[in-house]
């Protein structure tokens, strides 16, 4: 039975099941509870998070399984690696991916490299929850969405969910993987409610889901901006315009052959992400298609991603910084050749 | 100079034998390694650990194949202190398919994780996180096993030797951090790198114990770890064992090792050295007779030889492997 809850409760029942399921489960971070030895807190009344996604998990599985850490992500994030390498199957919250610079080591060269350097002789079953994303205030270093960086080294897995039941299906998926996976949490999506079923569901790494089905125009968009996507392509069939949306839900590993099959269908290739464009995702995935699917293609690859700057506070700044419908319904328009599409929907 | 010398014996017969092995069997070991790196026979860096033998046996002596280690660059003394099969080690160093890593890791990653050994790590301070989370599957899982670190000086300044010895503290986490304080970081003395005079004494910034032992007597090293590891294996949480020791080559082999005196290195390698010390001790202790010693040494001798002569013989990864083992599954 599906039923409608937040991308934040989808989650947070991904944790429940996985945990009920397996006491090797731990989930250990920053405030993952909060409030860690002071008497007069009752369970019920601490965090559960900075922004309440691991609430109530204390209360069922105790402060023994769900960990608050000190500020300290080189140490605990380490730790997770070496406990997921001796037998347990940690989930580990960096609590903002901007906060990597503090422990890229213990996933860059530990966690990532250890089975290849052991010749296969060490699993790493640790999921890395972060979350990334503009558009909450939170400036420059609490807003980037840094999953290029991890897509780049082999080893890890990267997954970004654009919708709850995909988060919950995608978690219990990671968690269940025998390798490491930084699991990327849009911090504006949790409070987007959908349709999500009930009980443990698994929905693989490395299968992209269409979102929308089209013939004119693929566009491949990434985490929240699957929803500029969805939004553009409702304005656009209002002019005729049929576009097909591609969520790869995985970037590591990536499902080229539904998105070089969609292209090779619609001839036309935009990629919305909205990390910065040098080295990205959506240079990625350009690039797979100019490769594999160019004799598809009747026009230039588009890429639709923030500037390269940081990401701006002032909302006014921001708000530029994200990539819009309105920007999307440009370029198609730009794609097609056809101006009269923007003026009309203007 | 002389060892510590109790009224009761310090060691069995049998553990004092096995000390004296596995030391033997590191310094030849290196030593081997030493002669074929300068032959050219030997791809990529090597870092050699002798001269620093009494720490890792001293250590490794109180744990069994289900506690854990983590290591270092300097990481051959290690593996074998811990049970490392020398024939798989050495075919590792060659870069050989039959290496304990299949020739993937080289000297600076050689693991065992069937013999509790986590890895050599060519990141200087990548085993103290690692080392907390071990034993913290441990705690988790109350298997009573322990996690012990070993680290160099140069990682004493490393956050995450600041923060593994924070966290292990808080959770009271059964590790014991062994410094092996051999007075270079490469080539930057401890002295000007470390605001400390000891790296022990940075334990009281984090409320644990912090000991400072000669980490070229053996027998001082056996007893500070067994305290560390009761308190471990007691749940009373980590220890900071600092050893102050020497390393006999240099930071890597091809090193002129021109930051050290001629007098400090002598005096090293010839009255310090651990071996000769441990053995001076174990005849006038009556622990071992002339005759176990030199049959060991043959022993070690041999072991070594046949693991050269495995290497030498075993076949180079095939090209497909650069391929596996990435990933369990993708």
């Amino acid at each position: 039975m599906a039923r409608s809850i937040s991308f934040s409760e989808a989650i947070n029942e991904a944790l429940t099941i996985a945990m009920a399921a397996d006491e090797n489960v731990i989930l250990m971070g920053e405030d993952v509870v909060g409030g860690a030895q002071v008497d007069h807190l009752q369970d019920d009344e601490a965090w559960g998070g900075v922004l309440g996604v691991t609430k109530g998990l204390v209360q069922q599985f105790g402060r023994d399984r769900v960990l608050d850490t000190p500020i300290s992500e080189a140490g605990y994030i380490g730790a997770a690696v070496g406990a997921a390498a001796t037998g347990l199957r940690p989930v580990a919250e960096l609590m903002f991916n901007d906060f990597i610079g503090s422990c890229l080591d213990q996933l860059m060269n530990q966690a990532a490299k250890l089975r290849y350097m052991f010749g296969g002789k060490a699993e790493v079953p640790l999921t890395i929850r972060t979350m990334h994303g503009a558009g909450f205030r939170a400036a420059a270093q609490h807003s980037q969405s840094l999953y290029a960086l991890f897509t780049h080294i082999p080893g890890l897995k990267v997954v970004v969910p654009s919708t709850p039941a995909d988060a919950k299906g995608l978690l219990l998926t990671s968690i269940a993987d025998n390798d490491p996976v930084v699991f990327f949490e849009d911090k504006t999506l949790y409070n987007v409610k959908g349709e999500v079923p009930e009980g443990d569901y698994r929905i693989p790494l490395g299968k992209a889901d269409i979102k929308r089905a089209g013939r004119d125009l693929t566009i491949v968009a990434i985490g929240k901006q699957v929803h500029t996507a969805l939004a553009a392509a409702d304005t656009l069939a209002t002019q005729g315009i049929d576009v097909e949306v591609v969520d790869p839900r995985s970037l590591s590993p990536l499902d080229e052959d539904t998105i070089l099959a969609s292209v090779a269908k619609t001839n036309r290739l935009i990629v919305i992400d909205e990390a910065t464009a040098r080295c990205g995702v959506a240079a990625d995935i350009a690039a797979l298609v100019a490769d594999k699917g160019f004799d598809s293609l009747d026009a230039p690859i588009k890429r639709i991603t923030g500037p390269h700057t940081p990401v701006p506070f002032s909302p006014v700044l921001e708000d530029l910084y994200l990539p819009t419908p309105t920007k999307v319904i440009q370029t198609v328009a730009e794609l097609l050749g056809d101006s009269s599409i923007a003026a009309a929907v203007s | 100079m002389g060892m510590v010398q109790t009224a009761q014996p310090v060691l069995t017969h049998e553990k004092a034998l096995w000390m004296y092995r596995k030391m033997v069997e590191i310094r030849r070991f290196e030593d081997a390694v030493h002669d074929l790196f300068a032959k050219g026979k030997l791809p990529g860096f090597v870092h050699l650990y002798a001269g620093e033998e009494a720490v890792a046996v001293g250590v490794c002596a109180h744990l069994s194949e289900a506690d854990s280690i983590t290591s270092t660059h300097r990481g051959h003394g290690h593996c074998i202190a811990k049970g490392c099969d020398l024939d798989g080690m050495m075919a590792e160093i060659y870069g050989k398919a039959t290496g304990l890593c299949k020739g993937k890791g080289g000297s600076m990653h050689i693991a065992d994780l069937t013999k509790g050994m986590l890895g050599a790590n060519g990141i200087v301070g990548g085993g103290f996180p690692l080392a907390c989370g071990a034993a913290l599957t441990a705690k988790r899982k109350g298997t009573n096993q322990v996690a012990v670190c070993f680290f160099g000086d140069g990682a004493n300044n490393q956050g995450t030797f600041h923060e593994g010895l924070n966290l292990a503290a808080i959770w009271k986490l059964p590790v014991i951090f062994v410094a092996e304080n051999n007075g270079y970081a490469e080539a930057t003395p401890f002295t000007y790198a470390s605001s400390c005079r000891r790296i022990a004494d940075r334990a009281a910034a984090y409320d644990i114990p912090g000991v400072v032992v000669d980490g070229k007597d053996v027998v001082a090293v056996y007893q500070a770890a067994e305290e560390a590891v009761r308190r471990a294996r007691s749940g009373e949480g980590p220890t900071l064992i600092e050893c102050i020791t020497y390393r006999n080559y240099g930071h890597f082999e091809g090193d002129a090792q021109t930051y050290k005196a001629k007098e400090e290195r002598k005096r090293h390698l010839e009255e310090l050295d651990a071996i000769v010390r441990f053995r001076s001790y174990l005849l006038d202790g009556g622990l071992a007779s002339g005759e176990d010693l030199s049959r060991l040494e043959e022993e070690a001798r041999a072991a070594v030889e046949q693991a050269i002569q495995f290497a030498e013989e075993s076949p180079f990864p095939s090209p497909t492997d650069l391929f596996d083992d990435v990933y369990v599954s993708y």
